[in-house]
């Protein structure tokens, strides 16, 4: 627990860069109407789309220095010689890192929603499948953050390296955001589906990720 | 508690480090490594803690335990790099620490709390700083500070005295002094005289050359 609030501070102090997700969120969103021109409904339609794609980007801008940051000072290697296993620690790291990182995203979509002149059924449908889909991001981006935690230039190698397991999340997350406005299409399945794909990278991830960063000590 | 090391060696890839280590540490005893640069003391305190695998060889801690514990748990490790955050103060460093290294059932008695423990160390007056704003001799006391939020009945110490001043070092030794009276064991890394009770000597010397590689 002192684990979760000492990352929360972190996050926020000088250098944290818990904003720094929400900004890049904010000149995503932004550019889009003037990149694609002022066709309003053509936005409306694309807008869940566009907020997904700009969350996920979101996310994946911090998490290399998820675990880097603490191997980089040495508060690694007294982590692992700890009686809290150490998949545990990983956990709360992560959990810690969305509330910091992925929760403002999900705050911040309602008023990005309007840029994109969506309507407030749609809003609502995006934030709340980003509350649910957006730890999963972060959970597979804890793997990938783990493997490439000697690599002094990590960052852009864990996007690639995760992106690959994160489209199951936006394709679940997208047509459910879109199932809420469309009428035929049912919202709830593509919304458990995406809770599941959560609840099973909580496990999966802090467990690959443990494993990734036990192997990689020297 | 006792300690054994019989025949350590450790490979970091293909490269042998170090061969043939052994010792052996009784509470109140001190081991201190010495040689020359690259000889592998710092990867033999890494290998103790736990966070580099032994090729061979064993490395025991014996105790009266019931449940023994893993190895590192009954280590405290300070490496070279002093495992706090500069954006955090040093009051809040510390006592994450002592949170996060607590045991349960295990000596929390004879702990300090962050206050005392800077006090320890002469740096009572700098817990509202951040870490960052210390000099590289006060952070190091500060990772110093962090022997004594939890104890632990071993300490791995690898060049604990960097960069601190002398009277901080005559210090540091007369706690280590005590700590060692009071039944600790203590295995540190050094180049320069600790000033602690040295009972035993480790000198590693490099490891015969090995022609395949040529």
């Amino acid at each position: 627990m002192s684990l979760f609030w000492r990352d929360i501070k972190l996050a926020m102090r000088s250098g944290g860069g818990a904003l720094l997700g929400v900004l890049f969120f904010l000149a995503v969103i932004a550019v889009v109407p003037f990149a694609v021109g002022p066709d309003l409904n053509f936005l409306q339609r694309i807008g869940p789309a566009m907020l997904w794609i700009g969350a996920l980007l979101s996310t994946l801008l911090g998490l290399d220095r998820l675990f880097q940051a603490e191997r980089d000072d040495g508060s690694l290697d007294i982590m692992l010689m700890q009686e809290t296993p150490f998949i545990v620690t990983v956990f709360i790291k992560c959990v810690a890192h969305w509330v910091a990182t992925g929760l403002p995203l999900v705050l911040a979509t309602p008023l990005l929603g309007l840029l994109m002149n969506m309507d407030l059924l749609s809003i609502g449908a995006v934030s709340a499948t980003l509350l649910v889909g957006s730890p999963a991001i972060t959970f597979i981006g804890a793997v990938g953050a783990a493997v490439a935690v000697t690599l002094p230039r990590g960052g852009l190698l864990v996007s690639i390296l995760i992106l690959p397991l994160a489209i199951p999340v936006l394709i679940f997350g997208v047509s459910a955001a879109y199932a809420a406005v469309e009428e035929p299409a049912p919202f709830l399945p593509p919304f458990l589906i995406l809770c599941a794909i959560t609840m099973f990278f909580a496990v999966i991830g802090p467990l690959a990720a443990a494993a990734a960063i036990r192997a990689s000590t020297d | 508690m006792r300690i054994f090391a019989q025949n350590l060696s450790v490979k970091r890839g293909e490269q042998l480090i170090f061969s043939d280590v052994s010792f052996e540490l009784a509470p109140k005893e001190s081991l201190t490594v010495s040689g020359p640069n690259g000889v592998g003391k710092s990867t033999l305190l890494r290998a103790l803690a736990g966070l580099l695998p032994i090729e061979s060889g064993t490395f025991e801690i014996k105790t009266d335990d019931p449940e023994p514990r893993p190895n590192s748990e009954y280590c405290h490790y300070i490496g070279h790099k002093n495992a706090m955050k500069a954006e955090l103060t040093v009051f809040e460093n510390l006592s994450f620490w002592q949170s996060n290294m607590a045991q349960e059932g295990a000596g929390s008695d004879t702990s300090l709390s962050p206050e005392e423990a800077a006090e320890l160390l002469g740096l009572s007056h700098t817990l509202d700083l951040p870490f960052g704003f210390l000099s590289q001799g006060q952070r190091r006391r500060i990772a110093l500070a962090k022997l004594f939020v939890s104890y632990r009945p071993v300490w791995l110490l690898d060049e604990p005295t960097a960069a601190l001043d002398k009277a901080s070092s005559d210090r540091f030794a007369q706690m280590t002094n005590t700590y060692l009276e009071e039944g600790g064991i203590v295995i540190a890394a050094t180049h320069v005289p600790l000033g602690f009770k040295e009972v035993k000597q480790l000198e590693m010397t490099p490891p015969p050359i090995q022609e395949e590689y040529f």
